[in-house]
């Protein structure tokens, strides 16, 4: 899974002009052919800060999201739930590693990160500010939060820096099976009992706007990102995540006779995009600003796994006993 | 065959399985390192997986569905040992009691590749390999933090304190073990149990950990029989949570 609609950091034109035009300008070319970027490269400081905040917070959105969905593990029902969903966070949690270890090459570390993210100083998905009430609501996210985070992985998987491409495309392949069990799961409330279909119902009503919120902010409101398209940080503007969502994933949330609740969805078929009610983008910036339903206890319970963790980390660390093991 | 003697067997390791997968699980998201979360997590997997393939093995001999049996029954029907089921607490615990009950798993699967019920030996011969991994990673684990720091060393030495009346009642015997042994099905509780202290004992020798005196150790046993402590009910409810809404729906 994955917070799409990234915050980036407001870019300032001193930024750019202050670089060395020859080596930005090799920089630049490399990009436009197609040239992945590599750790040991130049690259201009803007470009390092932006990758970092931006990989951070897909690692972040990684281990926060395998919360809500982490507490239905012991209440999934029978065996075939239970073993898919333990092997689907699992796989998140291995996401994070993988985009830590992305972000490390940048020059941050992950001790640093994950102070950071305990801290509140930088962000993660804010759909996971949302509460679980009910196995429908992990449901949803099995299925829809990680579609849309398709969406926006696969688009970036296309951008220029290596190390991040190369966890994206090993993550997407992940997330292809999720996504699986997720509309699977989804199939089974349906075709299931009026409790069943009411249960995701009720889920759908619940979820439909943060999965808006989803993409980040309106392209009308959002800040000026040219510069990290021309770097192929960005690969495509939160509105055009969105429509691609909604053009793959309404459709199938009709087929299986749910209604979404929005009175106004549709698709406007001369200008081929989504006309949807605008979604509350002033929630959106209360619960990213940490006021939303489940922010204190998201942070609260990562930060006790961490403190509860401290003293095995540093034994680790410890030079004492330095144990190998053959595998085989 | 005296099928009862051999349910009993099955359900006692299922059970064990099932209900220390579930615990395991429980680090999902909360691990003391992300290594460690995805670790514990596939030793979760391959428990409860490994339930499962036990009581489906159940049910080819009559019992009820794999689902039936692990999400409807209440504490005194289950008959794992009361170690499993404890609350994952620390991390010291948590992995004292993974090493302690997977050192014991493995030389039981190891044991029952020789059971004279073949689809038990059949299983066991898939499942011992997985264990490799278990005791491998438990093993690790219990030298590395057994010998780092004053309160790495501290803190295991506690649990294991704590933890080992509990570990001693994983070898309650069964009140069908003679038969067990006679049948060869399985050699029975106490070789695995002196085959378990001697390979406890090789590693924690290798550490600045020390064993306590099995012999004036009281071991904690009923778990067998369906005698539980407060925690496995409690467990079993939030387990079947959804289950239970509606038990004939397909989820």
């Amino acid at each position: 899974m994955y917070g799409g609609g990234n915050t980036f950091e407001d870019v300032k034109t001193d930024d750019v002009v202050l670089e060395d035009p020859n080596r930005l300008a090799v920089f630049e070319a490399r990009i436009a052919r197609g040239e992945k970027i590599e750790p040991a490269d130049w690259m201009p400081e803007l470009y390092r800060k932006q990758l970092i905040r931006m990989i951070e917070q897909h690692g972040h959105s990684e281990i926060i999201g395998a919360l809500p969905e982490g507490t239905w593990i012991t209440r999934a029902p029978g065996f075939k739930r239970k073993m898919a969903l333990m092997a689907k966070v699992q796989d998140e949690v291995g996401h994070a590693q993988l985009l830590y270890s992305a972000a490390e090459t940048l020059g941050k570390s992950r001790e640093q990160m994950i102070d950071d993210l305990i801290t509140g100083k930088s962000k993660y998905s804010n759909i996971f500010n949302y509460p679980t009430f009910t196995w429908a609501d992990c449901c949803f996210i099995s299925w829809l939060v990680d579609a849309g985070a398709i969406v926006n992985q696969l688009a970036n998987a296309k951008g220029s820096y290596g190390p991040y491409c190369r966890a994206l495309d090993r993550i997407c392949a992940e997330e292809s099976f999720h996504l699986k069990y997720g509309h699977h799961c989804v199939i089974y409330l349906a075709a299931g009992t009026a409790k069943q279909r009411e249960m995701f119902q009720e889920a759908l009503n619940r979820w439909w706007p943060p999965m808006m919120h989803f993409f980040g902010p309106s392209d009308k409101i959002s800040t000026h990102t040219e510069v990290l398209m021309r770097w192929k940080v960005k690969m495509g503007t939160n509105d055009e995540m969105r429509n691609q969502f909604l053009d793959m994933y309404v459709s199938k949330i009709w087929e299986l006779g749910f209604i979404i609740p929005d009175p106004k969805l549709k698709k406007n078929t001369e200008t081929n995009t989504w006309e949807y009610t605008e979604p509350d983008w002033e929630e959106f910036k209360r619960v990213i600003n940490g006021d939303g339903p489940c922010n204190k206890e998201r942070l609260e319970v990562r930060r006790i796994a961490e403190e509860r963790g401290r003293w095995v980390r540093k034994a680790l660390a410890s030079p004492k006993m330095a144990y190998v093991t053959p595998l085989a | 065959m005296n099928d009862l003697a051999l349910k009993e067997l099955l359900y006692k390791m299922a059970d064990d399985l099932l209900i220390l997968g579930h615990r395991n699980s429980e680090w999902t998201g909360m691990g003391p390192l992300l290594e460690e979360d995805i670790a514990f997590s596939s030793m979760a997997q391959d428990k409860v997986g490994q339930s499962l393939a036990l009581y489906t093995m159940l049910h080819q001999l009559g019992e009820q569905t794999p689902d039936t049996v692990a999400f409807t029954r209440n504490a005194n029907q289950f008959h794992n040992c009361v170690l499993v089921e404890l609350p994952n607490q620390e991390y010291d615990f948590s992995l004292v009691r993974h090493f302690l009950f997977d050192t014991a798993d493995s030389l039981r699967w190891n044991i029952l590749t020789k059971s004279s019920y073949e689809p038990l030996a059949q299983l066991a011969g898939k499942i011992k390999g997985e264990l490799r991994y278990h005791t491998l990673h438990a093993n690790t684990w219990v030298k590395q933090l057994g010998s780092a720091t004053e309160e790495s060393i501290s803190r295991l030495q506690k649990s294991i304190n704590i933890v080992m009346p509990y570990a001693l009642g994983i070898f309650e015997e069964s009140p069908y073990e003679t038969h067990i042994i006679d049948k060869g099905i399985f050699e029975g509780e106490k070789v695995l149990m002196e085959k378990w202290q001697a390979k406890v004992t090789e590693v924690i020798s290798q550490t600045q950990l020390h064993l306590p005196d099995w012999k004036i150790l009281t071991p904690v046993l009923g778990g067998r029989k369906g005698k539980h402590s407060e925690h496995l009910q409690p467990m079993l409810e939030e387990m079947s949570e959804v289950f239970r809404i509606d038990p004939t729906a397909e989820w």
